[in-house]
């Protein structure tokens, strides 16, 4: 395989990858796990994303949301020989035709990409962790990581939300994580058309009055729909949390991954390269202006 | 090509600058430079100095481009056309990759590309200096950027630039305001002045790079003296009397980031298009498109690159919906770039005051004008 020799980025040149698992989500996403063909697996930080392409439908940007292998858990990060977790949602060409591959086929890959969450600023601080829908996916990486490294924090607390019980990712791993001391896990859905559901509803800021966090010292890291952002973010403010500690992962329009395109951005930020993990500080002017 | 000093501006006559082109060329460098077609002065291959617009001058005003004979037989008595250098190092389309599916997924082709073949030594002869300011200003973006470009870099690297001062400009211009001419800024291997006066139809030449001084050394010429030296500043200094426009570029980040909301947004909005001329013509817009081509079959697959415009409702749609949907906000993002966030991004502006954007534009769209109205209505006590 040629690309494995490229300087890196230059050329932007997928290397192919080979699913060797699937996991149905819900009825519309799906859980890759894939592994390099030929080439070694690149270490990545939890909040990163790959560009996954299929040949002749097209490239879109996805969210590592693990990596198995080396005997790690999932979440574990990246290294030689491991296995990456893509969790994608099929809504158009490309993530249809990703959600439709079995184990066995290949697909396209290069990255990793951008800046993920920045776990060193949340040391010694309380962890506020809040994910809406997809948004758990650049998240779930992070809440193991937060576990693995649990002394180094203080209160840790993750914030789960959905559409409906038929949409929440990771379920059995969300129960799992329901059941430990050391994390407080809090699940919500915006309502309930369906199944029986015994758990909370209402939209993921309700719950936050129920964690108990020290405005001075916590980092918040969030992601789901930009309107959930903003609004989990305007109630941290609310509460006395610095800008500079709420941490967002922003979804723009991406088609190189590495700063040259221009369209992912957003005020003077690349959100491919200066994101998607972005601090409230850095942004929120910025998110401020509609249209912007 | 080295730093090294080049002390002594030297004289070329008329007469012997197709020496000068021959030495070029005689470097294994092809030639590319302005010359007249469909109406305009544009840039392609050129076959000999004859190819220049000589005699040429242009009429530049907002939304209107005439090309007219002048009475004389000058060879840069004119400003920048709609083509710029842009497209010679980062060209319109370009392919990036292949791949071809095989049994086991697929391989990819990387030395067929047009990346590849950016391998041809080009001499560009006349760059205007806001054209070299903007080469620079690429520059920033695709080889000084986290990830340099490697297409634009080999290119790049393999350009020889030959600039010109500017001694006519057009009726849109304003590189005075933002620096970057009438003179010759930095970065050029050569760069001449063309002067006609008593003293007969000559340039004066000053070596940037070694190569541009070398080059210089053989040709025939004769040492710059004052009296040559002074009628290359007359030039300059008549040039930035008839500047066509002035913009204020006063704290200009500043003021486009707190009038965002400026009811002048609105306004421009009702008279654009959204046609997207004014982003390809601009010698620094970077923009591009990274699109998929595939045969029928799907078995052959290739990557290209396109120029891509801030001014498409596409360029910022995601799954769900576009994030700039109205003309006010897509011409907001294109000047507040330009002119504002281009400095946190790159150190620099993103505009060069070529006049492109201004006489390109269809409905004459004025963007000195637009700063001009967004700086009044900011004004303590402007009517809103
Ligand atoms: C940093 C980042 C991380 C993401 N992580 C995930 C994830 O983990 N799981 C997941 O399911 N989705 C994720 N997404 C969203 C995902 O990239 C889009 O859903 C996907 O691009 C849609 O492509 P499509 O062709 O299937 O859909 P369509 O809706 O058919 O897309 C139509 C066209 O819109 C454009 N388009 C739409 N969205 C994007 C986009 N984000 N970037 C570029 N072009 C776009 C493309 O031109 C595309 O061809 C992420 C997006 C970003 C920016
Ligand atoms: S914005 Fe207009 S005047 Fe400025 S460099 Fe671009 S085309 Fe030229
Ligand atoms: S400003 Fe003028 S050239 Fe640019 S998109 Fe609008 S109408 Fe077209
Ligand atoms: S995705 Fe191309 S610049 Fe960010």
């Amino acid at each position: 395989m040629q690309s494995r020799d490229q300087p890196r980025g230059e050329l932007c040149v997928p290397s192919p990858y080979r699913v060797v698992d699937r996991t149905v989500e819900t009825a519309d996403t799906v859980t890759l796990a894939i592994a390099p063909v030929d080439s070694l697996a690149r270490a990545w930080e939890p909040g990163q994303f790959n560009m996954l392409w299929m040949p002749a439908v097209g490239e879109v940007p996805i969210s590592i949301s693990g990596g198995v292998g080396g005997g790690a858990t999932g979440g574990d990060r990246g290294g030689d020989g491991t296995v990456l977790l893509h969790t994608i949602r099929a809504v158009g060409a490309v993530t249809r035709a990703l959600c439709a591959l079995e184990p066995g086929q290949t697909l396209g890959v290069r990255g990793p990409y951008g800046r993920g969450w920045d776990l060193d600023a949340a040391s010694g601080r309380d962890v506020v962790i809040v994910g809406g829908g997809l948004g758990l996916a650049p998240l779930r990486p992070v809440v193991h990581e937060t576990l693995r490294g649990r002394d180094r924090y203080g209160r840790l607390a993750f914030l789960a939300g959905a559409r409906t019980p038929e949409d929440l990712l990771y379920m059995s791993e969300l129960g799992q994580w329901r059941a430990r001391t050391d994390l407080q896990t809090e699940v919500t859905v915006d309502a309930v058309p369906g199944r029986e559901w015994r758990g909370d509803v209402g939209v993921v800021t309700t719950l936050l009055p129920r964690i108990p966090f020290d405005p001075g010292r916590v980092v918040a890291l969030v992601c789901g729909p930009e309107v959930m952002m903003r609004f989990v973010a305007a109630e941290l403010l609310r509460q006395g949390v610095a800008p500079g500690d709420i941490q967002v992962s922003l979804e723009r329009t991406m088609q190189c991954a590495v700063g040259s395109c221009g369209h992912c951005q957003l005020g003077s930020s690349f959100i491919c390269r200066d994101g998607p993990v972005v601090t409230w500080e850095r942004v929120g002017a910025a998110m401020g202006v509609r249209e912007r | 090509m080295g730093d090294a000093v080049h002390p002594r501006p030297a004289v070329i006559s008329r007469a012997d600058l197709p020496a000068l082109v021959d030495a070029i060329r005689a470097q294994g460098y092809a030639l590319l430079g302005p010359t007249v077609r469909d109406g305009t002065i544009q840039l392609g291959e050129l076959g000999a100095l004859e190819d220049l617009p000589i005699g040429w001058g242009d009429e530049q005003s907002p939304g209107s481009y005439r090309l007219h004979r002048r009475g004389h037989a000058r060879l840069f008595g004119w400003a920048v056309g709609p083509g710029s250098w842009k497209q010679m190092l980062f060209p319109s389309r370009e392919r990036m990759w292949s791949a071809d599916r095989t049994d086991d997924g697929f391989v990819i082709r990387t030395d067929d590309t047009d990346a590849a073949q950016a391998a041809r030594k080009v001499a560009f002869f006349g760059v205007r200096p806001c054209e070299l300011a903007a080469i620079a200003v690429q520059d920033r973006v695709f080889v000084h950027g986290a990830v340099p470009d490697r297409s634009y870099s080999a290119r790049r690297e393999r350009a020889l630039v030959v600039a010109v001062d500017c001694g006519e400009p057009s009726g849109t211009c304003f590189c005075v305001s933002m620096g970057t001419g009438p003179s010759t800024g930095p970065g050029y291997d050569l760069a001449l002045t063309e002067l006609d006066d008593e003293r007969g139809h000559r340039f004066l030449a000053r070596g940037g790079t070694d190569i541009g001084a070398q080059l210089v050394r053989g040709v025939p010429h004769r040492d710059a003296d004052a009296r040559d030296h002074a009628a290359a500043d007359a030039v300059i200094a008549s040039a930035t009397a008839r500047m066509g426009r002035q913009l204020d570029t006063t704290d200009l980040p500043a003021l486009l980031e707190r009038t965002l909301e400026s009811p002048r947004w609105d306004d421009v909005a009702q008279r654009c298009l959204t046609c997207a001329n004014c982003t390809l013509v601009c010698p620094t817009c970077f923009c591009s498109d990274w699109v998929e081509v595939a045969d029928l079959s799907g078995d052959h697959v290739e990557r290209w690159r396109r120029w891509a415009s801030c001014f498409t409702l596409a360029f910022s749609t995601v799954h769900g919906g576009t994030v700039r949907a109205s003309a006010r906000s897509r011409y907001r993002q294109w000047l507040t770039h330009k002119l504002g966030t281009w400095w946190d991004q790159f150190g620099t502006s993103g505009c060069v005051g070529c006049g492109r954007c201004i006489t390109w534009c269809p409905v004459g769209i004025d963007l000195t004008e637009e700063v001009r109205a967004l700086r009044e209505l900011d004004r303590p006590g402007a009517a809103p």
